[in-house]
């Protein structure tokens, strides 16, 4: 990805427009570091009492009849979905944008199970009549030009008339539109859980939650036990947060609560109401008093966005349901140390994510300790054997100093391999010249001097 | 103003010392034109970053320990580098965490200055009489302007320079992909990392990259070169030094 200069050259602009956005909204802050600060310290109580706001969120959510389901692992939660579903028997199911479905594979599992899938963002369509798997957590088809939409559309759905954005999405409006009135369940995933009101809340920009949600006679809304916040009145900060962090708006579109199903006098609404409440090692970030902060993050991607690395590998480079920065800080927790690993040092740890956070997880540092994690659980014979000959090297002022004199002697021999397989600086030396080594070090001269 | 003789105890990091000489006799220079003692122990070669970013803290700390050994006593020590400043004064308490010398890399930590930090916020001197015709932009160093928060003070210091034009880039704050061992194991988005840098930099037209950290001049001056590029790129301290 790195050598497709288009593409980056696509995400750079993409971005850049984010940037601007963001700024604007952020400088209608009153005071947008007091704001992250306010964030992460509600976050935190909210995570540091989670067995408390948990069981207040239960209780709340099932005293107006909905069914709250606790899932240990990915597969229990697709299991217990599939199983509404069957019980339901129901045929065609509606989702709008989740990543914790993405998380668990969740539509793979339903679809395995016999039953229709659509995702109805219109981010989310496109990379699911694509078979591909969503771009970032927040915007999943950014990768995309308008005339690749294009010609996906006329491929896939046999219409598409120019590259007019509003054109595109009244194709996929007329396609989704069926889609809502066939469906007999509804899948969300949510924003957040309020724990005082016993409420789920979700934020979007094109009305697709609300129909799924509305439309279909089941709703079920699978969430993260990390997405409870304690009180209602903590929205007015977390849903302007979450909109100007992840796209530079003053609010999304649409924010909705949701208190359970139809209740005796209403009008509409979902005739059941499912919650499921999905652990998948969250709570072993729980235990982990270090890294426990990651469980504040409110999946804005503004992390993504003004990570330097994102942006020059792009979101499927990953290879992972969370990318970017926070990806690389939880997939091994998530996933396994030893085999995502390489996440954690493929950084510069530049540190713009965690500058970015709103609700300020600690994220560089997260990925130093992760490589702590990993080098002390499985250290790599080699690479050990180099740091402990250097520390030898740098603790010793005579061969040191014989270090540079043979460095620059034989630096001469280097010029004629520079960047070729025989050199053995050709990580370095493919693509970069090398910094010459002084004739003259500078504590010779300092020696001299004195 | 008097001023007060104080005794300066430089940390030259190793790359600094073996590559980029002139920037730490630059960094003598101005500290002792401001009538201060400067010192520098011969035995401190290295802070030990490569070893503590590659995850192996236990060698990190066989470096770092004959750091704290050899500042125990200083009283103010001046490092020629945002990114090793930053690791004794942010990460050492934490690599030395329950540690016998905690304590020590605390203390170590709290005495500490990057070299452009240290002349504007401890010294309070911004203009050191220097001259540098030429067109430049500046990058900000990643632990220097996020660990360190240093931001304003180089540009102080450059605002006080006699025929320079300081052009700000788009990038100025974005990472160039050096990242000390990334830039060797992830050479291929280190390197597209370095193109948007100097990419934005050339777009300046300025004739030099200033910045207060070597190592990534380092990686920006490799790409540069390869590139057949005429910008060039240069210390902080050889520009405060120019006349």
């Amino acid at each position: 990805m790195t050598r497709d200069l288009g593409h980056r050259q696509h995400i750079r602009a993409a971005l850049r427009n984010y940037e601007i956005a963001r700024d604007k909204r952020k400088a209608a802050f009153q005071d947008w570091q007091a704001a992250r600060q306010a964030a992460a310290e509600t976050k935190w109580e909210a995570v540091n009492h989670l067995d408390q706001h948990l069981v207040e969120l239960v209780t709340k959510l099932e005293s107006r009849g909905t069914r709250v389901h606790w899932a240990g692992t990915g597969a229990q939660a697709c299991d217990i979905i599939a199983g509404i579903v069957r019980d339901r028997k129901a045929r065609s199911i509606i989702k709008s944008k989740a990543m914790t479905s993405e998380e668990i594979h969740l539509n793979e599992a339903l679809e395995h199970a016999g039953f229709d899938v659509v995702e109805s963002d219109l981010g989310e369509f496109i990379v699911q009549l694509r078979h591909e798997p969503p771009y970032h957590i927040v915007f999943p088809s950014m990768h995309l030009t308008r005339g690749e939409i294009r010609e996906l559309f006329q491929r896939e759905l046999g219409d598409a008339p120019s590259d007019n954005p509003e054109e595109l999405t009244m194709v996929a409006r007329r396609v989704l539109r069926k889609k809502y009135i066939a469906a007999d369940v509804g899948i969300t995933g949510a924003n957040f859980a309020i724990a005082e009101t016993g409420m789920i809340s979700i934020t979007e920009n094109e009305g697709n939650a609300r129909l799924t949600a509305a439309l279909p006679k089941t709703m079920i809304a699978l969430l993260g036990i990390e997405k409870v916040l304690p009180r209602l009145e903590d929205l007015a900060l977390f849903l302007p947060m979450l909109a100007t962090a992840g796209a530079g708006q003053p609010m999304s579109g649409y924010n909705t609560l949701y208190g359970g199903p139809r209740q005796p006098g209403e009008c509409d609404g979902p005739e059941e109401f499912h919650v499921v409440l999905l652990d998948n090692h969250r709570t072993s970030l729980l235990a982990d008093a270090e890294q426990r902060d990651t469980l504040h993050c409110i999946r804005c991607g503004a992390c993504l966005n003004v990570c330097p690395i994102f942006r020059n590998v792009g979101g499927h480079t990953y290879g992972t349901t969370y990318s970017g920065p926070i990806g690389s800080v939880i997939t091994p927790h998530l996933r396994g140390l030893q085999d995502w690993k390489h996440l954690s040092f493929a950084s510069s740890l530049c540190g713009a994510c965690t500058e970015a956070c709103p609700v300020k997880i600690d994220l560089h540092h997260h990925l130093l300790q992760n490589r702590r994690n990993a080098s002390d659980q499985k250290p790599s014979f080699f690479e050990r054997l180099a740091h402990r000959a250097f520390a030898v090297i740098a603790n010793s002022t005579v061969l040191w100093s014989l270090g540079k004199k043979l460095g620059w002697l034989f630096q001469p021999l280097q010029r004629p391999i520079k960047g070729t397989a025989l050199d053995p600086a050709q990580a370095w030396t493919k693509t970069r010249d090398l910094a010459p080594i002084a004739r003259e070090s500078f504590k010779d001269w300092w020696r001299k001097r004195k | 103003m008097r001023i007060q003789r104080m005794t300066i105890t430089l940390f030259i990091p190793c790359f600094v010392d073996a590559l980029y000489p002139r920037a730490g006799m630059s960094v003598v220079q101005i500290l002792e034109r401001l009538g201060h003692k400067v010192v520098c122990p011969k035995e401190i070669a290295c802070c030990g970053q490569p070893a503590f970013n590659s995850g192996y803290w236990a060698e990190a700390r066989a470096v770092a320990v004959k750091v704290l050994e050899h500042l125990k006593d200083a009283e103010t020590v001046v490092i020629v580098s945002g990114s090793c400043g930053a690791m004794v004064k942010n990460f050492y308490p934490q690599l030395f965490a329950s540690t016998p010398q905690a304590e020590l890399a605390r203390q170590v930590a709290t005495r500490v200055w990057e070299f452009s930090d240290f002349l504007v916020t401890k010294l309070g001197v911004t203009d050191l009489g220097a001259r540098f015709p030429a067109r430049v932009t500046f990058h900000d160093g990643c632990h220097g302007l996020r660990e360190l928060g240093i931001k304003k003070q180089p540009r102080a210091l450059l605002a006080k320079v006699r025929d320079l034009q300081l052009i700000e880039m788009t990038e100025a704050e974005t990472c160039c992909g050096f990242g000390g061992t990334f830039s060797a194991k992830f050479p291929a988005i280190s390197t597209a990392m370095g193109e948007v840098k100097c990419a934005s930099a050339i777009e300046t037209g300025a004739d030099y990259i200033v910045s207060n950290d070597l190592s990534c001049l380092m990686h920006q001056q490799g790409l540069l070169s390869r590139q057949g590029s005429k910008l060039k790129t240069i210390h902080l301290a050889e520009v405060l030094t120019g006349k």
